[in-house]
């Protein structure tokens, strides 16, 4: 890591674990009743993730841009397959995913790793759309078609397609900013910094449901005080962007509202298949894609709009 | 150790999560049974077990698939050490009974078997009747414990003809031992050993 920016930013990442640590602990000392102590102990296995998680991004971060699309594959992989899992996906279906798995996710990752921008954004929305049908019919089997047709899709462009756009960041062309690295890791901060903080503003001031059916646990009052405070310590990191702080400002609110409608979608999606978490991967915060349902989102809105915005 | 690494192998691929509703077995010799859907059945079963208890744990599997081509009879003789049986053939009263007698044989009285008593790989959506086979055997050990086990969601990774997995996540739950009753019918044995199968659908 030659770059200073990144050096601070990564940093500052580790420091604010080191104080959610300590804040764990003393909390853990203080809990007296059973339901305290369990509430402490949730708490507590999701800090401890997230410091294998940020400990793995760091480290696929520093090996530079191989390191991300690698860890960003992976990432696909294990989305898809709790994705897939719950579809109503058939027998027949079984050729289409086997493509699904083996060529398109590789071949989109392989496609930002030789810096084909071209067909990496068109790949998975116009050849694995028409392969899939394609996949489908040769299969021979009618009966619900299209739902198991478009089902597959969707899990492509949600898992695989809207997640390489956050290592897609790296290949971004922009005039007078070096090491892309940094705009990966302000992605990825805000939008987890986002869910964290409408956790934690909705579990202390939650009052009004804003989508009782969808997701009983999100609130006005969460999603206010998520959004607004991610959205200012995004603004605060505009030194490691190639923004402006009000440039900055406009990027974060655009992240968290992606991701906040990402998180929402997701969610529908398993309350439509009767599930709470779309797997057991990590400690506390279910699976993969229960982790990156924001990301999901948020990613491509902020690589468009950077695109659009800030490369000629 | 490939026997480790086949098994951390098979339980990357499948995703498997593992349930023990009383508690992971011992090393005590059983008879573990569970539906049949997919070629990965018995080796996603054999690896959710604790090593220990892998190590003394054999599969009933058929000869004519598993003696086919090098690799499958490698792994059949030194990785599972399966216990191979014909099947088709005539169906005669004293075939079967000649290969109750080898599993009996191969069991001793320390190794426990994998067995698939539906007989063949059915479509995932229904447990088939369990043939009669299961309770001939229990009639030559009785005493020893049968284990009931639901695989989950097998036959979607490695549906039946397909050569490629695809790598969704499954569930295997182990369920509570159940043994044969003194004075028990074979109709009533395998029906009560088919909804132990069953009810840990949802467990």
């Amino acid at each position: 890591m030659k770059d200073p920016a990144l050096v601070r930013l990564v940093g500052g990442i580790l420091a604010l674990l080191v104080v959610a640590s300590a804040v764990g602990a003393v909390l853990a000392r203080k809990a007296r009743s059973e339901a305290a102590r369990a509430k402490v102990a949730n708490l507590n296995a999701r800090i401890r993730a997230w410091w294998l998680m940020v400990g793995v991004f760091t480290i696929a971060v520093w090996t530079g841009g191989i390191g991300s699309i690698v860890l960003f594959a992976l990432m696909s992989v294990l989305a898809l397959r709790e994705f897939v899992t719950l579809a109503p996906t058939r027998r027949e279906d079984h050729r289409t995913l086997v493509w699904s798995f083996f060529v398109v996710t590789p071949l989109q990752y392989l496609l930002i790793a030789i810096r084909w921008y071209g067909l990496f954004a068109i790949m998975i929305p116009v050849y694995a759309f028409v392969l899939v049908a394609v996949s489908n019919v040769i299969a021979g089997r009618t009966d619900r078609f299209l739902e198991r047709t478009a089902t597959i899709h969707w899990g492509l462009m949600v898992c695989v397609y809207c997640v390489s756009h956050a290592p897609a960041l790296l290949i971004l062309q922009i005039p007078g900013y070096r090491s892309n690295a940094k705009l990966l890791v302000f992605l990825v901060l805000v939008v987890q910094l986002s869910d964290v903080l409408q956790y934690v503003f909705g579990k202390l001031f939650g009052r009004h449901r804003i989508a009782p059916v969808i997701s009983p646990n999100k609130t006005w009052e969460g999603f206010l005080g998520g959004v607004i405070a991610a959205s200012g310590i995004g603004t605060a990191l505009w030194w490691a962007t190639p923004f402006t702080p009000a440039e900055a400002l406009a990027m974060s609110i655009a992240i968290t509202l992606a991701g906040f409608a990402g998180g929402l979608v997701m969610s529908a999606i398993k309350r439509d298949r009767g599930v709470k978490d779309y797997g057991a991967l990590i400690a506390g915060h279910g699976g993969m894609l229960d982790r990156i349902d924001s990301l999901c989102f948020a990613a491509p809105v902020f690589f468009h709009l950077t695109r659009y915005f800030f490369t000629p | 150790m490939i026997a480790g690494l086949l098994a951390s192998l098979a339980r990357l691929v499948s995703g498997a999560s593992v349930f023990f509703l009383s508690g992971p077995p011992d090393t005590r010799q059983r008879i573990y049974f569970a539906n049949h859907t997919s070629h990965l059945d018995f080796v996603v079963l054999w690896s959710a077990l604790p090593a220990p208890v892998r190590e003394g744990t054999r599969p009933v599997a058929a000869r004519d698939y598993w003696e086919r081509g090098a690799l499958r009879r490698y792994l059949s003789e030194k990785v599972f050490r399966a216990v191979l049986i014909g099947r088709g053939g005539t169906g005669s009263v004293a075939e079967a009974r000649t290969t109750i007698e080898r599993l009996v044989a191969e069991m001793g009285d320390r190794s426990s078997l994998i067995v698939f008593p539906e007989g063949t790989r059915g479509s995932g959506e229904e447990v088939a009747p369990f043939k009669s086979g299961l309770y001939h055997l229990c009639r030559q050990k009785p005493g020893v414990e049968l284990l009931p086990v639901y695989l989950d969601n097998l036959n979607r990774i490695l549906p039946k003809g397909e050569m490629l997995p695809v790598p969704m996540l499954s569930r295997v739950v182990f369920g509570r031992s159940m043994l044969l009753a003194p004075e028990e019918t074979k109709r009533r044995f395998l029906e009560r050993a088919r909804d132990a199968v069953c009810a840990l659908r949802d467990p």
